[in-house]
């Protein structure tokens, strides 16, 4: 067995609730980083959301972008800097919903950055409020009878929409075992390999347990993903090498 | 050096990029879109980065990403453009980043109309955004000083770690005059603070530093206080002996420059204090003004007085001060001169 080392860019406990997905995301950032020899070249655009709590453990470079913008904020870096390793760590509220534009913007742009979206389906930070990515009949702070489709619309679902377009890397997972935390991890390698061979944008949406504000433990909540959240967003990689692959 | 004929906006536009900007991210909105086609063809010329944004939100926020990352970056907008840019202005003033912005004021609230105006002075002197920060503002009132304010903004930017705004109008910005560039700079973007991977020290984070500061509040203050001390720029034209002081910047101190010849020509004492920097305001440009003055005259291209609450807190309110509104007008001469001399009739 292969020793549990905490990476060294965890530079502090994370201040994540227990059982948060966002904990388990930034340790595989950071394994991969470290892994691929990028800790001292990365620098991270980080969200407004529980992700943005990352300021307080994360150890590279890293600045805090304006609610939504942090596509645009990395772009930014990236475009003055070719050489670093640009990740934006985004919450689906954020890149989705406020910073469509932004999010989108940067793939049509084929940016060449990592993007990560932490689908948890809610607005973690704020406490608990409606997503673009809530599921229809789901039950948050703004939508207390259950998210209504007819008049807010379906779950986002922006790899179907980025997919189409010329990407370099497409991939979704999710964190609901630990075979799906590996994939995740390896989603988020080709992510980062995908940026330093210059292949373009490149995401990896995972879904991802809210604990707290789904009113679940951390165990329902892992469930909950497999049972309910996975069947909305398929998992898998969509796009490699600037190609379509079929998930 | 050579003169050379130039529009105020491509003038200030390639006094960026010989002040080292090598990044500008902006969006197309008139008056200001000739700085977006000039840096368009420029910017890559000299090794630097053009990028039309999706908005100015994505534009800016570029741009904050660039100035972390230590290069020295620009955007321009006008009016509605200029609403949108505030989230983002706030956010690279709080991280203390350098940056320079330009507004080419165009008239109206909402959509307004693209003729040049003076209405964005409280946004851009007071604070656009949210929280408390200030920009240094500058007010170029010739093609010749839209080039030297913008090396100045870039320098002044860097030495505070603190964003400048350009402040210019649709008519400084279409005109044609001769300028003198000056020599293109060569900028080290690897400043100790900039982003661009810790390589071995410590991380570097780039947040508002009120995290990080301690006795933040005092901190923030005495920064802006030592601007205000040290950088308040104006001309001023006569105020000595002047009866009546004009008070007005870029395009309407050039009209009031005129209203003063005209007006000493028949005999009147008319003098002109020109704000250069808008923020700091030039209070001590107040101190060479004649201690009889009976009224000063705020003259502004708006339909509701600005500039003159400037005015009123520089001078103490010690005589009467009144305000000369163009609204969407260029005013002649004639007229400022006529008002100036109702303030002393009263
Ligand atoms: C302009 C602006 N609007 C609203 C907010 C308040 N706000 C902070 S975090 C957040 C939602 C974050 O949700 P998400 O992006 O899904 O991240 P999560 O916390 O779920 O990981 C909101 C609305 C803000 N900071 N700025
Ligand atoms: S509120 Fe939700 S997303 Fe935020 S830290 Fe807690 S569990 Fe994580
Ligand atoms: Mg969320």
């Amino acid at each position: 067995m292969a020793e549990k080392r905490t990476p060294a860019l965890l530079v502090e406990d994370n201040r994540y609730c227990p059982g948060c997905g966002h904990g388990i995301i930034n340790r595989i950032l950071a394994e991969v980083l470290e892994e691929m020899g990028l800790a001292d070249e990365a620098v991270v655009s980080l969200a407004v959301g529980c992700g943005g709590l990352m300021m307080y453990s994360f150890g590279t470079d890293w600045i805090q972008a304006p609610h939504g913008r942090a596509a645009a904020v990395a772009t930014g870096i990236k475009r003055v800097r070719p050489e670093t390793c640009v990740i934006a760590y985004q919450g689906d509220g954020d890149a989705l919903a406020i910073g469509f534009s932004e999010t989108m913007y940067a793939a049509i742009r084929n940016e060449n950055i990592t993007t990560i979206i932490v689908n948890n389906g809610i607005y973690g930070m704020t406490g608990g409020q409606m997503a673009p990515t809530t599921l229809p009949g789901q039950k948050t702070a703004t939508s207390p009878a259950g998210r209504d489709a007819e008049t807010t619309g379906l779950p986002l679902d922006v790899i179907a929409f980025m997919k189409e377009r010329k990407v370099g890397y497409l991939a979704r997972g999710a964190l609901h075992s630990a075979k799906e935390i590996n994939k995740v991890k390896k989603y988020i390698r080709a992510a980062v390999e995908n940026q330093q061979s210059g292949g373009g944008y490149a995401l990896v949406e995972i879904l991802s347990p809210c604990p707290t504000n789904w009113h679940m433990t951390p165990e329902a909540a892992m469930k909950h993903i497999e049972a309910e959240v996975e069947p909305r967003y398929p998992l898998g990689e969509f796009v490699k090498n600037g190609v379509k692959v079929n998930a | 050096m050579a003169m050379k004929l130039m529009k105020g906006n491509h003038a200030l536009a390639e006094a960026a990029v010989r002040a080292g900007c090598r990044f500008f991210g902006g969006y197309p909105i008139t008056p200001q879109t000739e700085i977006l086609e000039y840096l368009s063809a420029r910017l890559p010329e000299v090794g630097g980065v053009f990028l039309q944004a999706e908005s100015e939100l994505g534009g800016i926020n570029m741009v904050y990403g660039a100035a972390a990352a230590g290069c020295r970056a620009m955007t321009s907008s006008s009016g509605p453009g200029f609403s949108l840019l505030q989230e983002g202005i706030s956010y690279i003033a709080s991280a203390e980043l350098p940056a320079v912005f330009v507004d080419v004021q165009r008239y109206g609230s909402g959509l307004g109309d693209i003729f040049q105006a003076q209405s964005d002075y409280f946004t851009a002197t007071r604070c656009g955004g949210h929280g408390d920060y200030k920009l240094l503002v500058y007010a170029p009132a010739s093609v010749q000083e839209s080039v030297d304010l913008t090396m100045l903004a870039f320098d002044k930017a860097d030495e505070y770690r603190n964003p400048a705004l350009l402040l210019s109008d649709a008519s400084i910005a279409q005109m044609m005059e001769p300028v003198e560039l000056p020599e293109m700079r060569d900028v080290n973007f690897d400043r100790p603070w900039a982003m661009r991977g810790k390589h071995g020290g410590p991380n570097k984070r780039v947040s508002s530093t009120m995290y990080y500061i301690e006795d933040f509040d005092a901190y923030i203050k005495a920064k802006y206080d030592a601007m205000i001390a040290r950088e308040q720029r104006w001309e001023s034209v006569r105020v000595e002996d002047a009866d009546v002081v004009l008070v007005a910047y870029g395009v309407s101190a050039r009209i009031c420059k005129e209203a003063v010849a005209l007006a000493r020509e028949r005999g009147m004492r008319l003098g002109l204090l020109r704000p250069i920097s808008l923020w700091p305001f030039p209070v001590k440009g107040f101190e060479s003004v004649n201690p009889d003055v009976r009224g000063y005259l705020a003259v502004e291209l708006s339909a509701l007085p600005r500039l003159r609450d400037d005015v009123l807190l520089a001078t103490g309110q010690r005589v009467p001060t009144e305000s000369f509104l163009g609204g969407m007008h260029i005013p002649e001469p004639s007229a400022i001169i006529e008002k100036a001399a109702e303030l002393i009739a009263e």
